[in-house]
């Protein structure tokens, strides 16, 4: 079981609310994952679920019982760190070994969990290194085999894999996801990374200064932001976001289309503009698009390889049921 | 072409000459002391006899059999051992609260302890021998022993605190998590992995400790004299013993001159502490 429920909750530090008042609620085996730019208080909302940071006001329940003024390691929950935060001066048994030697479990019921979690990791043949000779990913695996063995009812990940390379975290998130799939345990995941975020998540929470700006599925979001600063933070390439009269004659005050959801044509279109960089990944196309009257660079993403270049003349065309509009709150229309 | 030649030669011959000669003139006193301590009081004021004499080992034979020696070597081998213990006993759980659980009077509080060490230990000295007359602690070993560690506590928090913050505070919050009580956080994470720093200011406070002079020859008289006070005692009454008087000395800062040695790439950790980082 894993039900986490924050009612109410904020933080400051001296004088500056970090977190304002705040309600959330993450189901019992959710996969929810905090995101946002850095300093948006999403790691300090962590850390207070996870019990490091004390709340200012407000109340933490896990499971209908209220945890705020229970220490860390009573809560139930175990953390994996973005830095690792191995014990370098213990072997990785010792470091997977120690929040059961903490507890007082027995040294045969240890060994048994420890070797368990080293063979659902492919650490068995580490067993006896200490992390500096590990490797990065090893390292995070070492850190994950620390949380599995306590059989916490929720893992909470701070930006877990922002110091792996790019190969080894698409590798790594894999196994994350596929660690929620067969233990069904409740996780909190932070990231600045949306693209993380919507792979990987049940639940996204999407933050800024504090607030929470939406909670929802990954497509809720893609699909549905429910104001500016969502449908410019989710999703990649960004969404093209425009004021002024082309908002207006879409009967918005600001408006927003995806790089995926506009069409080019070489002769004729809603918009005309000048391509600065095409960017050829092979299976897709950005063109970024200048001098097209809806003020900043406008970004278009074409599925396979399209033949053009820097300085040629383009037409776009949005898809009017994909274009996403905006009150001058910045709400959804 | 000439000039860098010259340039070279001034940095291949001139360096090492400069660094040998300031190094000799250091070590000259030292090395002076232990070649007095090996000649008659008689030899030891004649210039003649400076390098070449007969050496004698009546002063040191001297020492053990006329000035107990080892009664003052022990009291100060008890009272360094103490109050380095005592040091570290203090100055640790100190430097760990300081350096992870800091509140807004932690660099106040780390500045005020520096500031102790900038009072003339002059101006504190007849209050403290009063007062220690009184409550009827004089030439005891845990007077001298609370003294010499709080005049150095200062010197160990600040070092150790200065160790303990190069430890990611992560590791010390993933052990929160794991469920180490405050004690184990100390025990289990903190010492091993600051052991180095701790070793090193360990053996800076003992050599503080046995080297420590001006409280030591003041509050005592026999019964907790450390060899400072050996030294001291053998300066005044009787007139300057050359001889004798560098017997001692030597026989005096003879074991930490060892202890050192030893230790040297310790010493050098801890004396450049905060240097790089």
């Amino acid at each position: 079981m894993g039900r986490i429920v924050l009612n109410n909750v904020t933080k400051s530090f001296g004088e500056t609310q970090v977190i304002p008042p705040l309600d959330l609620t993450i189901e019992d085996g959710e996969f929810a994952v905090f995101v946002g730019p850095s300093g948006c208080g999403k790691s300090t909302l962590l850390r207070m679920i996870a019990g490091l940071e004390e709340l200012t006001s407000g109340q933490i329940e896990i499971d209908g019982e209220d945890v705020t003024q229970v220490p860390p390691s009573k809560r139930g929950l175990a953390m994996v760190f973005q830095s690792y935060a191995l014990y370098p001066h213990m072997t990785v048994r010792k470091n997977i070994a120690f929040p059961l030697r903490m507890e007082g479990m027995d040294q045969s019921e240890i060994d048994k969990k420890v070797e368990a979690a080293a063979k659902s990791l492919n650490l068995t043949d580490y067993l006896d290194r200490k992390p500096a000779a590990l490797s990065g990913g090893q390292r995070q695996r070492v850190a994950i085999g620390r949380a599995i063995v306590r059989n916490p009812s929720a893992f909470l990940f701070d930006e877990p894999l922002s110091n792996l390379d790019a190969a080894l975290r698409v590798g790594m998130r894999l196994e994350i996801s596929e660690m929620h799939e067969s233990m069904k345990t409740t996780m909190i995941y932070v990231t600045h990374d949306q693209v993380e975020a919507m792979t990987m998540a049940d639940k996204i929470v999407v933050l800024q200064a504090g607030v929470i700006e939406q909670v929802g599925t990954p497509l809720e979001l893609y699909h549905t932001p429910r104001n500016v600063f969502v449908a410019g933070f989710i999703g990649s390439p960004k969404m093209n976001i425009f004021s002024g009269s082309e908002a207006k004659k879409l009967g918005a005050y600001t408006a927003g289309i995806r790089p995926e959801h506009i069409d080019i044509d070489l002769s004729g279109g809603t918009w005309k503009g000048t391509v600065g960089v095409a960017e050829h990944l092979g299976s897709d196309t950005f063109v970024h698009v200048h001098d097209t009257g809806l003020g900043d660079l406008v970004t278009v993403r074409i599925a396979g390889d399209v033949a053009v270049k820097h300085g040629d003349t383009i037409y776009l065309t949005p898809q009017m049921d994909k274009i996403h509009k905006f009150d001058e709150q910045g709400l959804r229309v | 072409m000439a000039i860098v030649s010259t340039n070279s030669n001034i940095s291949r011959y001139g360096r090492p000459v400069l660094a040998w000669g300031v190094a000799l003139l250091f070590f000259f006193p030292i090395f002076w002391m232990v070649l007095t301590s090996f000649k008659t009081d008689a030899d030891a004021v004649k210039p003649e006899f400076l390098i070449w004499f007969t050496p004698t080992l009546d002063n040191y034979l001297n020492l053990t059999e006329n000035y107990d020696y080892w009664r003052f070597a022990t009291n100060s081998v008890i009272t360094s051992v103490c109050a380095t213990l005592f040091t570290l006993v203090v100055g640790i759980p100190a430097a760990y609260a300081m350096a992870f659980n800091p509140s807004r009077a932690t660099k106040d509080i780390l500045m005020w302890m520096l500031s102790t060490k900038m009072l003339p230990a002059a101006a504190v000295l007849y209050p403290m021998i009063f007062l220690a007359k009184g409550i009827g602690l004089y030439d005891t070993h845990v007077l001298v022993i609370t003294v010499v560690s709080l005049i150095n506590l200062p010197i160990a928090i600040w070092m150790l605190f200065t160790y303990f913050k190069e430890i990611p505070k992560d590791i010390i919050e993933a052990g929160k998590m794991d469920g180490v009580s405050t004690w184990g956080e100390v025990k289990e994470i903190l010492i091993p992995l600051a052991w180095g720093g701790i070793a090193s200011t360990a053996l800076l406070i003992f050599i503080f400790c046995w080297n420590e002079a001006y409280w030591t020859v003041r509050l005592t008289t026999i019964d907790a004299a450390t060899l400072s006070k050996l030294i001291e005692g053998n300066r005044a009454p009787e007139g300057l013993f050359f001889g004798r008087l560098s017997a001692v000395s030597t026989a005096a800062v003879g074991p930490i001159v060892v202890l050192g040695w030893f230790c040297q790439k310790q010493l050098v950790q801890g004396l450049t502490f905060g240097a790089v980082k």
